[in-house]
Order: C-alpha cells, then sequence, then structure tokens
C-alpha cells in the first residue's frame, strides 16, 4: 500500500484538486441563480478554462525542458495548430449561419472567392478526424523538426533559437490569406461545438469539465513517462548525453519521441483552448507566446509536473490581474518575476516547500538534539 | 513516432567478435587528421583476448583520438577497425558499437548526476534499448542481484540510494567503471581511471582492473606512470599518432627511442 502511494506520488492530489474544482464550477454556476453569493460567472468558469488549458501546455513544456533538457520557444507552434484543427472543426460547424450565408465554405472564402475548399479542409466537417489532426499536425511538425534537429545533433541554444524561428515561420504563413486559414483575422464567430451552442452555459462547463480532465490524463501520461526507466533515460540524457549514447542508447530517438508526446499535448491544450476563447488566430504563433510558456515552467518549478501546472496558473492569473489594472507594465511584472524566482527560487514555487520542510524538520532535529 | 522493434536492437548483443586468432581488436593502418593536423598517423595495433593493455603517450600522442576512432565518435580518414576479425565498427555508430559490447570509461568521470548510483546501474544494464521497452519495463530479480553484484565489486554497496553527484570524485570513477561492467562488454577501454584519486584510492582500482582482465579485455590509458608500473603486463606507446614501442614495462623503459620522447621528460624532472 505504502509502495503504491509513493509510487503515484502527487498523482491523486493534483486529479483529486481538479475534480473538486470542476464540481465546485459547476454547481456553483448552474444551481445558484446570478446575484447569489455563491454563483460562479459563466465568465470565470471560461477565465479559469483557459488556465487549465495553459496548465496543460506548461506539462508539455515541462516535459521536454525539465526532464530532457530541450529548450524549445516553440511549443506555441504545436499549441496553435491543435487550435487551428478544433478551429476549422468549429468553423464548417456554422454551416449557412455565416454573413454569407455559404453552407459550404466559411466566410473568409467566399470573401476571396474561393469556389471550393482547399484539399487540407477535406473532411473538416467531422469531428473525429478534427480530433485526430488536433495531435496529428502537431505530432507530426515535431517529428520532422525533432528528426531533422536531434539526428544531426542541434542542442543548446542553436536549438532553442531553431524552435523560434520555425513559429515565427508558422505565424508568417498563417498571416497570409492565401494559407487558407482565414490570415490576419484567424478562425472565429463560432457557434455550436457537436451542435451544442458555445454561448451556453452547460457547454462552458462541460468544455471546463473536459479540459480539466484531459489536464488529470496528461499529468497521468506525464507521471507514468517520467517515473518510467524510460523517463530516467530521457534525465540521463539531460545529464549527460554522451554518456547515454556510450551505454548503448540511441538519445535522439528518445529525444524525438519525448518531443512528439510534448507536442500532441499541446496541440490538445490548443484544441481546447480555442472552443472556450473564441478564436484562434496567427498571434498564438508568435514567438513571444512561446516564450511565456518557459517562464511558467520556471516560475512553477522546471521538472516538478505539478509545478508546471501551479506555474502556468500562478502567472496566467497575475496577468489577467495585472493587465487590467495597468496593462503596460505586465511584461516588466513578467520580467521582474522570472528574474526573482530564478535568483530566490531556482527551482521554482514547486521547489520551495520541500526546502521549507527540510529546514523545518532540521530545526526540530536540532531541537531534540539539544 | 520513432518505434523501433525490440529484436533488430538486440542483434548487436548476439554479435560474438570471433577471436579464434586470440585477437579481439583490430586498428589496422589508421589515420585521422583534423584540419591537416594528423591526430593518428598509419596507427596500428592489437588488442589480445583478455589481456590487460596499458596506453601510454604524451599529450597529444593521440590516445583520446583512437578511443574515439574505436567507439566510433571520430570517423578515420583511412584504416581499418574491427572487433574480432569480421565486426567492422566503422560501419557502426557509437551505441551500436557499445551494445557489440565495447565499454568505454571517459577521462572525465561522467556518471547521471541527478539518478541514484543504483538508477545508474540500472540504466546500464545489457539489454533491449529501445523506448517502447523501456517505457514499460520492471527489474527483474536477476538483474537486481546482477546490480547487487556489481556495488559489491566496485565497493558502493553502501551508497546505492544515493544520488550520484554527490559521490566524491573516486567513486564516480568507480560508479563508471560499474556502468561499464553492467553492459557486460568484452572490450573495456578505460580512460586515466586514477587521475585524481588518492593513493588508496589508486591501489584498490588497480586490483580491480587487474581482477576484470581475463574476463574481459582492458586497455588502460594513463599518465601515472606508477599506476601503469603497477598493474602492466604490456605498454603500448604512443608518439605523435603511431605506436612508438611496445613490451613490457622494463622493455619499454630500456628502449632508447622511449625514454627520448616520452619517460625523458619525467626522469629530467
Amino acid at each position: 500500500m505504502a509502495d503504491l502511494l509513493k509510487k503515484l506520488g502527487s498523482l491523486p492530489v493534483v486529479v483529486g484538486c481538479l475534480f473538486i474544482t470542476t464540481l465546485y464550477v459547476s454547481v456553483c454556476n448552474l444551481a445558484f441563480p446570478e446575484g447569489s453569493a455563491l454563483h460562479v460567472s459563466t465568465y470565470t468558469v471560461t477565465l479559469f478554462g483557459k488556465y487549465l488549458c495553459y496548465a496543460l501546455l506548461a506539462l508539455a513544456v515541462d516535459l521536454v525542458w525539465g526532464y530532457c533538457g530541450i529548450l524549445s520557444l516553440g511549443h506555441g507552434a504545436f499549441f496553435a495548430l491543435g487550435g487551428y484543427a478544433m478551429g476549422m472543426y468549429l468553423m464548417r460547424q456554422i454551416g449557412d449561419r455565416g454573413v454569407y450565408g455559404n453552407p459550404e465554405l466559411p466566410d473568409f472564402m467566399v470573401f476571396l472567392n474561393w469556389d471550393a475548399l482547399p484539399w487540407y479542409w477535406a473532411g473538416s466537417d467531422s469531428f473525429i478526424w478534427m480530433m485526430i489532426m488536433v495531435v496529428a499536425a502537431p505530432g507530426l511538425l515535431a517529428y520532422i523538426f525533432g528528426s531533422m534537429a536531434f539526428r544531426s545533433r542541434v542542442s543548446g541554444v542553436y536549438l532553442s533559437i531553431m524552435t523560434q524561428a520555425v513559429t515565427y515561420a508558422f505565424m508568417l504563413a498563417f498571416f497570409r490569406n492565401e494559407m487558407g486559414f482565414g490570415g490576419n483575422n484567424g478562425l472565429t464567430d463560432f457557434k455550436d461545438i457537436l451542435g451544442f451552442s458555445l454561448q451556453s452555459n452547460t457547454t462552458r462547463i462541460a468544455l471546463f469539465a473536459a479540459t480539466a480532465t484531459f489536464l488529470a490524463i496528461g499529468f497521468a501520461i506525464c507521471h507514468f513517462i517520467v517515473n518510467s526507466k524510460m523517463g530516467r533515460v530521457v534525465t540521463a540524457i539531460r545529464d549527460s548525453e554522451n554518456r547515454v549514447r556510450f551505454i548503448g542508447y540511441k538519445p535522439e530517438n528518445y529525444k524525438v519521441w519525448i518531443f512528439v508526446v510534448s507536442a500532441m499535448l499541446a496541440g490538445i491544450a490548443g484544441a481546447l483552448y480555442v472552443p472556450q476563447v473564441g478564436i484562434i488566430n496567427p498571434g498564438e504563433f508568435s514567438p513571444l507566446n512561446s516564450i511565456e510558456m518557459v517562464v511558467w515552467v520556471a516560475i512553477g518549478g522546471r521538472g516538478s509536473l505539478y509545478g508546471a501546472i501551479i506555474g502556468a496558473i500562478v502567472v496566467s492569473y497575475a496577468k489577467t490581474r495585472f493587465t487590467a489594472i495597468m496593462p503596460e507594465a505586465w511584461l516588466y511584472a513578467l520580467g521582474g518575476l522570472f528574474v526573482l524566482v530564478t535568483l530566490l527560487l531556482p527551482k521554482g514555487i514547486a521547489g520551495f516547500f520541500p526546502t521549507i520542510a527540510a529546514r523545518f524538520n532540521q530545526k526540530k532535529l536540532a531541537e531534540v538534539k539539544s | 513516432m520513432s518505434r523501433e522493434a525490440g529484436s533488430p536492437l538486440l542483434e548487436e548483443e548476439n554479435i560474438k567478435p570471433d577471436t579464434r586468432h586470440g585477437v579481439i581488436l583490430y586498428v589496422e593502418d589508421v589515420s585521422v587528421s583534423f584540419d591537416g593536423f594528423k591526430a593518428l598517423n598509419d596507427l596500428s595495433l592489437y588488442i589480445n583476448d583478455g589481456e590487460l593493455r596499458c596506453l601510454i603517450g604524451a599529450n597529444g600522442a593521440g590516445k583520446t583520438t583512437l578511443m574515439d576512432v574505436i567507439t566510433g565518435k571520430t570517423r578515420p580518414d583511412v584504416g581499418k577497425v574491427s572487433f574480432g576479425q569480421q565486426v567492422n565498427l566503422l560501419e557502426m555508430d557509437e551505441a551500436q558499437i557499445a551494445r557489440a559490447g565495447i565499454g568505454r570509461k571517459f577521462q572525465k568521470p561522467t556518471v547521471f548526476e541527478n539518478l541514484t548510483v543504483f538508477e545508474n546501474l540500472e540504466l546500464s544494464l545489457h539489454g533491449d534499448k529501445g523506448i517502447w521497452a523501456n517505457l514499460f519495463h520492471k527489474l527483474s530479480g536477476e538483474q537486481s542481484d546482477e546490480i547487487a553484484q556489481i556495488l559489491h565489486t566496485i565497493g558502493l554497496v553502501g551508497e546505492c540510494n544515493m544520488q550520484a553527484g554527490a559521490l566524491s570524485h573516486g567513486q564516480k570513477q568507480w560508479l563508471e567503471i560499474g556502468m561499464l561492467l553492467a553492459a557486460k562488454p568484452r572490450l573495456l577501454l578505460v580512460d586515466e581511471p586514477v587521475a585524481g584519486m588518492t593513493a588508496q584510492e589508486t591501489e584498490r582500482t588497480a586490483e580491480l582492473l587487474t581482477s576484470l582482465a581475463g574476463d574481459h579485455s582492458v586497455v588502460v590509458v594513463e599518465h601515472d606512470m606508477a599506476f601503469v608500473r603497477s598493474i602492466a603486463r604490456k605498454v603500448t606507446v604512443l608518439h605523435q599518432g603511431s605506436v612508438l614501442a611496445e613490451g613490457s614495462m622494463s622493455e619499454i623503459q630500456s628502449n632508447p627511442e622511449v625514454v627520448r620522447v616520452y619517460l625523458g621528460e619525467e626522469t629530467g624532472e
């Protein structure tokens, strides 16, 4: 029993917290009328749903950076690709309710005088197909990029710069109208998902619950990976790639694998994000976004899975608060936070608790001794 | 997904170097140059099965480059390197060579600092090195026993659950040797095993290495002449990328060429 608990680690706590939050939010939103002290507004539900998407994304970044030492500054690309796949499905759900009333083509295509869907939109009205694309598109990009970069043994800062360049290139490409993804405006004006109105409270709650569920599943997957022997190989690669190679592993295969898994998780986060915020545009590819994700993980605690979740939620919440009070100061605040955490808490928020516990124990020990 | 089936990965593990002629490693006419500098110059070297060989030579004589060539890190410009008679090492990459049974200890001790001593050995055990196999891997009783055995051999039983990063320099060196042993290699390449060790630790390392010879073939690169004297049966002297002399320690010491280029520096101090 104790063995099993040790193996599960922080998993039950994280899943429990997510479950309680979901239960609390849904009951307080649906059962209590507006104006009641216990009511949680739909705006808040959506806001927290967004934070949970970020948390899943942070988990993905932590998996490659915290455990494998690959500092990816391009995870925004995977997130956005997953988001675009979901956005394409949602666009097709609008049907003839668009401004131009075309049952087949989304409004922006009608506006561009296109008369048929481009080939890569094929199957976009099928939910299942697009959900496959949510993981397949980021996964494929990660596989191609990873195979080329890791097999040529590109690492460290060069790799980071390349990932940054990839996401920037995607941003420029998606800005073009001819790409067929809505250009500058992206995909928006969504109406339904699976036939349920995106405006209704119950759909919002269901989306929140789905996000919490996927976060829990994502956490469980990452937990399983990092605690397996495979996870120890990955940690070993972070510490000494050459040693790993000379005891017979192929580090590049491991890196590609973990990078692909991480990209897929990021894609799922993007797909959950889009119906909640109601829009996906090329801005999601912006390099700054990808850097922000790394900051979440650094602040939450690199190499700690629950730390990544805490980091994403804390920083995003702070961002919401800060940008409401003094929008122009946010970037300075974020930068300041990053510097402070790096200086004072090198292991992030998650590293803070064990340190405190250790100090407390030492004090106790000293008292007992004296 | 880069799925690799378990069986092809294991192929190299089944390689049995053909040592009917008593030679486990053939290095023939190998040259390597970096930007015109000849690190290895037409070097030939044969290591017998089960022997303990010491390689000595001044800095830049090509010792580390030779190790790099054998383990697949550096490709020679010309020459032939084979493991036993048939296994051509020049067609294999580092991981394949390692799995085929050539273990290497680096000059600077490299262990996985954030893993425990036990986990370091666990990762080094011979077996399937593919991703999926390791994702669902469970340590068998046999493997635990093997690890316990190695912990005993390298004298780190008490440090089993310690983080490798917290070990002393000498202990890290031993752990790295233990990691090599876990892979069950036929040939061990050991680069400066006693650098930075106390006299006592050096003595124990000498015992460890001599006990390994016989079951394994061991090649030791070392600067510490006292250490070489204490373990060596046969010594090869490298100079400017090729073999200058080969023989027992006393033969080497009386070789006028060697005295001039290498030992001369020591006695001249």
